[in-house]
């Protein structure tokens, strides 16, 4: 808690008093850090530039991971163990390792500097995270529920929206928890495939820092803003960790 | 109406699940279908339903050849061994789904599950969700499902297995009574003999993938055709002896008695005799009786009976007898049964009684 609280006590001041003086609370209170992000473009289009390309990672890796776990989970086919496995080792490489080709790639497509850029990069990990994680909560559904469900009437899709999704809403919803705080923390993809449109919060942090000198107070109100949308998405998602470290999967 | 299996078979790559079988079940009836585990129940159910397709042969319905409609297309209903319902979903709209995927208006669905669920005593848990019921009410609940959509084939997969006791006796009175009023052809796969008895109708026995036997329950169970279908309909397991007969004198294991007059006397040979657990008893009812001294290996008390495993010149037998009799290990206690009661089988397990 310590290094939060440091960060809030920070943002409630000057800069000239984070450098000067050592007090365990803000002795000039001042909401003036907040007031420059909220006002200034820069700093409040990172956010939007991040929550735009998060928001679309998170909900393009689950639509493409759900189909997925399901066929893992429910058929054989050849080298489906080994594809499994595959899509995991994906998450072992560090990111960097792609960055250059991504960056090539976009540049010559027209894609850099795009919030979809980005977004389709982080797929890259996402991806296999989600279809890992959703792969556990839909092995635990028995087969007999789809088959239930036939019987019942269901076509496919109409049993798959109906009944399966509203099923597995628990491993979705750790998915989607998954896919947003990796996505929102990678920085590196994300500052190498944009410019100036696109660019992430985290982003106009080390540059604002590097160009106006120590700007500390500002920069910790931009810290301190930019662990909000974490704790606001484990907030809803709490109950469901529960049950994912439960199924092994988290 | 009529379901009708011609050459039914199912086979992967390296086994056999089903071998090639023939069934006719009429209209109206309840089929027990009794068998091991492992014997292909399931398997059977399956192709029956819909959900997997035969390696050979047809199905037809009403002579209508239904083999590669899907389980959609089929009016058929399932209840599994498992609790399956819709979690997502309350008890209510558990019941009304195979309607509303029927495109029905709400106030006949309405209707029917208040109907069906007053049926299986379901009233009071509408509102609520699947795991918040016990198990036995999860069970009602996929059977209201199955019985509300007037399926013309009722398939039920050792759907009392995963039951207590009590639970299970209790659905098990009632089910009978549930489908006796209903237009369509019921299978219910069991592995318990008493459960084919106490629900009558007819009874189809498999083992091993192979229809062994099929005809009205008692009659199976009275006259079973061959050895494993005697096995397969008695548990506690059947006491089988090989025996040489002569001139309708059975001599097992030193043990000598007449086969009952309606027996030939000139059936010689070698053949198997078997005797009902409960058929060995341990008191004298008539003067032709025969007596065994046995020595008490194992007895063991469950409610109101005990089953008794005792030795007799190195054979093992078992008695199942009502009351309850505490012998100790090693004790020598008779054990009568009635010749007449035997079943006796040649070496090609056919019955010659």
């Amino acid at each position: 808690m310590l290094p939060i609280y440091w960060l809030l006590n920070m943002s409630f001041k000057t800069t000239n008093e984070i450098i000067n003086t050592f007090s365990l609370w803000p002795i000039n209170f001042t909401f003036e850090n907040y007031i420059k992000i909220f006002t200034d473009s820069t700093w409040y289009m990172g956010y939007f530039n991040s929550l735009a390309y998060v928001l679309l990672n998170t909900i393009l890796s689950v639509t493409a991971a759900l189909p997925a776990a399901y066929a893992f989970s429910r058929y054989k086919f050849v080298g489906d163990k080994h594809l499994f496995f595959w899509l995991l080792t994906n998450r072992m490489a560090p990111p960097a390792v792609f960055a250059l080709p991504f960056f090539q790639l976009y540049s010559s497509i027209n894609l850099f500097d795009t919030h979809i850029a980005v977004a389709l990069a982080h797929c890259l990990f996402n991806i296999p995270l989600a279809v890992w994680i959703l792969e556990g909560f839909i092995s635990a559904v028995p087969k007999e529920l789809d088959e239930t469900a036939y019987i019942d009437g269901y076509s496919f899709p109409r049993f798959f929206i109906k009944i399966f999704i509203p099923t597995i809403t628990a491993g979705i919803g750790i998915a989607c928890f998954f896919c947003f705080m990796f996505s929102w923390v990678e920085l590196l993809l994300a500052k190498t495939l944009t410019s100036v449109e696109a660019k992430p919060i985290a982003a106009t942090m080390t540059r604002t820092a590097s160009t106006a000198g120590y700007e500390l107070g500002l920069l910790a109100a931009a810290g301190s803003l930019t662990i909000l949308p974490g704790a606001f998405v484990i907030y809803f998602v709490r109950n469901y960790i529960a049950k994912g470290f439960a199924l092994g999967r988290v | 109406m009529s379901l009708n299996l011609t050459n039914i078979s199912k086979k992967n790559l390296f086994e056999t699940h089903i071998y090639s079988s023939n069934l006719i079940l009429e209209k109206n009836s309840i089929n027990v279908l009794l068998g091991p585990t492992l014997s292909g129940k399931t398997t059977l159910m399956r192709l029956i339903a819909g959900l997997d397709e035969p390696s050979t042969g047809k199905i037809y319905f009403n002579e209508k050849d239904i083999t590669k409609d899907k389980v959609q297309k089929r009016n058929v209903a399932m209840v599994y061994q498992q609790f399956i319902n819709y979690p997502s979903l309350t008890v209510y709209e558990n019941i009304a789904s195979p309607l509303r995927v029927l495109k029905h208006e709400p106030d006949f669905i309405h209707q029917k599950v208040i109907e069906v669920a007053s049926l299986l005593k379901l009233n009071n848990f509408l509102e609520k969700r699947p795991h918040q019921l016990s198990g036995g009410q999860q069970q009602r609940t996929a059977l209201a499902r199955a019985l509300i959509k007037n399926a013309d084939l009722i398939l039920l997969d050792e759907p009392l297995a995963n039951l207590d006791f009590k639970l299970r006796e209790e659905l098990r009175e009632e089910l009978p009574k549930i489908f006796t009023k209903r237009d369509c052809i019921v299978i219910y796969a069991t592995t318990d003999p008493m459960d084919a008895l106490l629900i009558g109708g007819n009874t189809i026995v498999i083992n091993e993938g192979k229809i062994v036997q099929y005809g009205k329950t008692i009659d199976v169970y009275k006259n079973p055709s061959d050895l494993i279908s005697a096995k397969v309909f008695n548990d506690p397991p059947l006491n089988v002896f090989e025996s040489r007969i002569k001139n309708g004198i059975v001599n097992i294991n030193n043990i000598e008695f007449h086969l009952s007059k309606s027996v030939s006397k000139n059936l010689s040979g070698n053949y198997k005799v078997c005797i009902r657990p409960h058929h060995l008893k341990n008191k004298k009812e008539e003067i032709d009786d025969v007596e065994i001294e046995g020595k008490v290996r194992i007895c063991e008390i469950n409610g109101s009976e005990t089953l008794i495993h005792f030795d007799y010149n190195k054979l093992n037998y078992t008695s199942l007898i009502n009351g309850i009799f505490n012998y100790s290990i090693q004790d020598t206690v008779k054990f009568y049964f009635k010749p007449s009661n035997c079943l006796i089988f040649n070496s090609n397990n056919k019955i010659t009684v």
